[in-house]
């Protein structure tokens, strides 16, 4: 899809269905359309679709968006409701106009490009775990750009619950699909609204890691994710983000104006010296390819009162291993930092 | 089934003892309170009591209760001061139960209305309470405190009195034609506050719904703690675009003092529990009640908008709320007088 990515087979048969969709009023046309127009359309509709894919830059100029499930809505209410801010607070509005804002910086400064997007179910709850890093993360953004744009699925990120504490920052970032990371929470999200949800186990520790420790996978907290994809019955599917690593990387970390200004971490990155002030929130143009490696199912009952800490613990430490080694894996094949 | 109503003279006891008067099945209801009903009542007895219910022991074994419905606890703290609102909620709850456990005791089943207020409202809350989680932060402010305080006397009960149905049913913040919530007065005014930057998600219940509840556990056995709040949750700034509100903005530091003035000239009250609320917003699950069998009449959005309704049929014809005074002579006159033809017996 994205720069030629093979597009995953679930989406091309939804796309030969709006193809087949589109071909309807070609088999039982309206009795006063002319001849000639009818043949026009009878003679591409398949064909020409499938071979623009591989030459689109992206789907959605082709395939119209098809409305997002709204979570909380009953019939009648959505004449009472005058916003479209579901349940979790996330507003797909919102989202689209944060996605026409973040498309440029997607496409030509990130030049993102996904690999394996087949892996992710365009239907029912998933666990998508990756790779965190930069000052101020721009994985985060990019992927839940990437899924929204190309499988037409809201992804809510899980984020530290700090964010509802500061103003216009928390609201924003909750209609933009964040989510505080309480495990009910997710497990909500994921059992009974079945979506896709994003988490980034390492944390903060991920984020405030510095230049020399890059693509060098912290520990994945308590492994409190495999937990809740275990209970939700859902799978969890490693994500491996290279690039992101040098959009902002931290040279040093101030222990003391982090407890000054009751920060995680405050850090001191190469932008902010390349680009002076304005670095501090100013990425630079690292090639970003986000890599979809295949879904981990854990074969135990959801719902279950309590799973093994030995087995929550190794399923854990192999997704780990299996988003190290892709990231490894990447990094051999890569040439270039700017150019991938 | 023979009924206590406690906090008959209050909105929600008033209210809940004249759908019971409906209930076929409901024998007798009896109603303590310091204040006189509010709405006029058909057949219930109203005794005037102190707030601590210190003759509720004779009460019972007199009239032989079966249940008992206490309505009575105070959950909007600007209606009373703190002192008073302890009393009524921790000693009152205290000695009811007392009285409701004694050896031999009739009672069989003890309903009470408590409030999503025990789950607080803090950042680090999860966005749907389920009645099995604590709430993340202490309790800072009075009513909080002695919610929970009466919370663990329900609870002691519920344990030493295994024979006794016990349920609790914690609302969420109400809306309806009558009640009067800190809410409610803030959508009466011309604008309504808000904190600059905060835009919570709220839950709703309509009044219809409370006392659906409460006559619901009393009609079925439903023992155990539920949350009752309308379906879905809707951002305050949604809130008061349905009800067609403006919104004036609180400073989002300094809040409580910045809603000082306000309170000062009378105009709204707003709590430290409220502001919370406004700030981080609640919400609670609503779904072990419904596998109850209980259905809601209405959803959050409804809710809002029943309310939005009523307050636009306000503005064209000036309030309409029933005017009703507690006249005793008169009352046991209908009630006890030979000279009254009744119909029931």
């Amino acid at each position: 899809m994205q720069h030629g990515t093979r597009f995953p087979s679930p989406v091309s048969a939804s796309l030969d269905e709006t193809a087949a969709r589109a071909g309807v009023p070609v088999i039982d046309p309206p009795e006063s359309e002319p001849e000639s127009q009818r043949e026009t359309i009878a003679a591409d509709p398949v064909i020409d679709i499938t071979e623009s894919i591989e030459a689109a830059t992206r789907s959605v100029a082709l395939v119209p968006r098809p409305k997002p499930v709204r979570l909380d809505l009953e019939p009648g209410e959505s004449e009472i409701r005058r916003g479209d801010v579901d349940a979790y607070g996330r507003s797909e509005h919102m989202r689209e106009i944060a996605r026409r804002i973040y498309d440029p910086m997607y496409r030509y400064w990130f030049r993102t490009v996904w690999e394996g997007l087949e892996h992710i179910p365009t239907d029912g709850g998933a666990l998508l775990v990756a790779n965190h890093a930069g000052a101020i993360p721009a994985d985060a953004p990019a992927i839940m750009h990437g899924i929204e744009t190309e499988l037409h699925r809201p992804v809510y990120g899980l984020a530290e619950n700090l964010f509802r504490a500061i103003p216009f920052v928390g609201t924003m970032w909750s209609r933009l699909g964040g989510v505080a990371a309480h495990p009910d929470n997710a497990y909500r999200l994921l059992k009974d609204d079945r979506q896709l949800v994003l988490v980034f186990p390492e944390g903060t520790k991920g984020t405030g890691k510095t230049y020399r420790d890059r693509y060098k996978l912290h520990r994945f907290g308590r492994a409190g994710f495999v937990e809740i994809a275990m209970r939700s019955g859902v799978p969890v599917i490693p994500i491996a983000v290279v690039g992101n690593e040098e959009a902002m990387p931290i040279l040093f970390k101030s222990r003391r104006l982090a407890a000054l200004t009751n920060l995680p971490y405050f850090p001191v990155t190469a932008n902010m010296l390349a680009f002076g002030p304005l670095g501090a929130g100013m990425y630079f143009p690292a090639k970003f390819r986000i890599r979809v490696l295949p879904p981990v199912h854990f074969g135990v009952t959801a719902d279950q009162e309590r799973y093994p800490r030995a087995q929550v613990m190794a399923e854990s430490d192999r997704i780990r291993d299996t988003i190290q080694d892709a990231l490894y894996d990447m990094l051999r094949t890569r040439r270039s930092v700017w150019f991938g | 089934m023979r009924i206590l109503v406690t906090g008959l003279g209050t909105f929600w006891g008033s209210h809940l003892a004249q759908q019971l008067e409906a209930l076929p099945e409901v024998e007798m209801i009896v109603g303590l309170d310091t204040q006189e009903p509010r709405l006029p009542l058909e057949r219930t007895e109203f005794v005037k009591a102190d707030s601590n219910y210190s003759i509720l022991d004779r009460i019972v074994r007199a009239t032989q209760v079966d249940t008992i419905l206490h309505t009575h606890l105070i959950v909007d703290s600007t209606e009373l001061p703190g002192r008073s609102l302890h009393e009524i909620n921790v000693i009152g709850t205290m000695n009811l139960l007392a009285a409701a456990g004694t050896a031999g005791s009739p009672v069989r089943k003890v309903i009470v209305k408590s409030s999503t207020l025990t789950y607080g409202a803090n950042f680090k809350d999860p966005y749907f309470f389920r009645e099995s989680m604590p709430r993340t932060r202490p309790p800072r402010t009075r009513v909080e405190r002695s919610l929970l305080e009466a919370a663990s006397f329900v609870r002691d009960f519920a344990i030493d009195n295994p024979h006794v149905t016990v349920t609790k049913l914690r609302f969420s913040n109400v809306l309806g034609d009558d009640v009067t919530t800190p809410f409610s007065k803030a959508l009466r005014l011309p604008a309504a506050p808000e904190i600059l930057g905060f835009d919570p998600r709220l839950q709703f219940t309509h009044e219809s719904d409370v006392t659906g509840a409460l006559v619901f556990a009393t009609r079925n056995d439903v023992p155990g703690i539920f949350n009752v709040a309308g379906d879905g949750s809707v951002p305050w700034s949604e809130v008061c675009a349905i009800v067609g509100r403006r919104r004036v903005p609180l400073p989002p530091v300094f809040t409580q003092w910045a809603a000082e003035p306000l309170r000062i000239a009378r105009i709204l009250d707003l709590p430290p529990e409220v502001l919370s609320l406004l700030r981080y917003g609640r919400a609670v699950d609503n779904s072990p009640f419904k596998r109850t069998g209980f259905r809601y009449g209405y959803s959050t959005a409804g809710t809002i908008n029943a309310f939005a309704r009523s307050l636009r049929l306000e503005g064209a014809v000036g309030s309409n709320s029933p005017s009703y005074r507690y006249e005793r002579d008169v009352e046991t006159f209908f009630r006890h007088s030979p000279a009254v033809v009744r119909e029931r017996d």
